[in-house]
């Protein structure tokens, strides 16, 4: 089955010199201040930092949803000009289509790749969903799902058109902890056997050093990129180790320090 | 089954204890005729086909000025949905519109197209079609803008986006919009029938007008059944299924 899914090289993506400012309410907030970033082929790239830091700016800026007032972004080698299904975006939300039921949402991607036929286009959807373990709930509606659930069939959504590079915008925010224990497991062992460029954006130390390859520490307004630690750990990583949480104790101190002191409180 | 017979004995109790107060003298004949000589009055006007005639000018008028009203309700919606300039001028204009009962166009109806059909599609046309407009309008503007990134994110663009999540996506709003049009186009046809004279076609409206002229109160009744029964089954056949899919669709069901 592997071999039948078309996989494509992973892409890298490369974040040249952005900067973006938003009109607030009565002043101007620097989201991004001459942000660079290179992401390697098939890097699993974490993005930490407090609230308002412009990370998940700069993953709307590599979707294409959003665009830089200066600097680029290239998505193997070719400038973003716009929002393209080589590169995913999978929401805090899920973000799902409630009209469609289960498979259908997975088909959505699908059905906009003209070279694959349909029944292509059903195994795929089937292939993704036994995957993410929702093999059982094809024809479900959306609402009948539980929130991992729904996160679930959002990363088979993801999955299933083969992105080259899959941005992740804290998509596991909202689920109970014990639910997301389960889908950081989930989500390695996908991220074992299909192996993609994924920019993985969350406020949680403990998350990245799970996750990421490398994480990289912003600090807000301006948004600047602070510090880089790679994770060496062996994967699967489990979230309750020791040594994952001596990574994530450090990735924190980091982000205390960084911290101008007003906003300390927020990262507690 | 349950739900259906509780129906039915309701109804047949009504109309006993109506017969009953009729036939005792309570309520006087004059004002109030038995349900028996409704029925009776329904079973002749069936026979010498007056009734399933009148009824087929009342549904082709009704049924192909609705049609027309959603044809340009929807993509009316859709233009003051997207453009701000639509939205100031025709959605306001929709708007105003909407708050006239159709009804009063009947005198230019008469006027521009004379004692014809077009006159009864107009103002079906016009008691439907901005109820769509505005619904469309509403529902188009409550899609969370999350859906439309997910689909760009993906590879959606302009005219599938519109037809593939946006529309869908307002499903709900429409249909109810599809619903008030319905009715507003229902209560201006057969106020318009009842009101005007139109020498291409003896509607139900007509019908009941007569009944009031011939003081032949069993076929004012027996009329108001009728209508009564169309719109009780519009709903049930038309509306009913589409509104129970949307309720399991997205989880809204009581």
């Amino acid at each position: 089955m592997n071999e039948e899914i078309p996989t494509g090289s992973p892409a890298k993506v490369a974040v040249e010199d952005v900067s973006k400012t938003f009109r607030a309410r009565h002043d101007l907030v620097q989201a991004l201040d001459h942000v660079s970033l290179q992401v390697r082929e098939g890097e699993f790239v974490c993005l930490v930092g407090p609230s308002g830091c412009g990370k998940t700016t700069l993953l709307n800026i590599i979707a294409g949803l959003d665009t830089p007032d200066s600097g680029r972004v290239l998505a193997d080698g070719k400038p973003v000009t716009g929002a393209g299904s080589d590169r995913l975006v999978m929401f805090q939300e899920p973000a799902l289509f409630p009209w469609l039921d289960v498979r259908s949402n997975v088909l959505f991607g699908l059905n906009l790749k003209p070279n694959l036929g349909k029944a292509e286009r059903l195994e795929v959807a089937q292939y993704y969903l036994q995957l993410v373990g929702l093999e059982k709930f094809l024809h479900a509606n959306v609402h009948e799902l539980s929130g991992g659930m729904k996160q679930r069939l959002a990363l088979a959504r993801a999955l299933a058109p083969n992105p080259r590079v899959l941005l992740m915008d804290e998509p596991f925010g909202s689920l109970d902890a014990l639910t997301r224990d389960q889908l950081y497991g989930d989500l390695q062992s996908i991220w074992a056997q299909r192996r993609r460029t994924v920019v993985f954006v969350t406020h949680n130390a403990r998350e990245a050093a799970c996750l990421g390859d490398r994480v990289v520490l912003f600090s807000p307004r301006p948004g600047r990129i602070q510090e880089q630690f790679e994770i060496r750990l062996a994967r699967p990583r489990d979230i309750n180790s020791v040594e994952l949480a001596s990574h994530a104790t450090e990735i924190t101190r980091a982000l205390k320090r960084h911290l101008k002191p007003e906003l300390r409180e927020v990262a507690e | 089954m349950k739900r259906a017979t509780a129906a039915f004995l309701f109804f047949a109790l009504l109309a006993v204890l109506w017969e009953v107060l009729v036939r005792t003298g309570v309520w006087p004949h004059m004002l109030v005729p038995a349900p028996s000589e409704v029925l009776r009055y329904l079973v002749d006007a069936v026979a010498d086909g007056t009734l399933p005639g009148a009824m087929a000018v009342t549904l082709k008028r009704l049924v192909l000025g609705y049609v027309a009203g959603f044809a340009l309700g929807l993509p009316l919606g859709l233009l003051i949905a997207r453009f701000k300039f639509f939205a100031d001028t025709l959605g306001l204009m929709a708007l105003g519109l909407q708050a006239l009962p159709s009804i009063c166009w009947a005198p230019l109806a008469l006027l521009w197209f004379g004692q014809t059909e077009a006159a009864m599609f107009f103002i079906v046309i016009m008691g439907s079609v901005w109820s769509i407009t505005l619904a469309t309008d509403a529902g188009v503007r409550h899609v969370p803008p999350i859906y439309v990134r997910a689909a760009q994110t993906m590879g959606s663009r302009g005219l599938h986006t519109w037809s593939h999540v946006i529309l869908p996506a307002a499903l709900p709003f429409i249909v109810s919009g599809m619903k008030q049009g319905w009715a507003f186009a229902w209560r201006s046809l057969m106020a318009a029938e009842i009101y005007i004279t139109i020498l291409t076609g003896f509607g139900l409206g007509h019908l009941l007008h007569y009944g009031r002229e011939l003081h032949a109160m069993d076929a004012v009744l027996g009329i108001i059944l009728v209508i009564i029964g169309i719109g009780l089954l519009t709903d049930k056949l038309l509306f009913s299924p589409v509104e129970r899919f949307i309720h399991r669709r997205w989880g809204t069901a009581r």
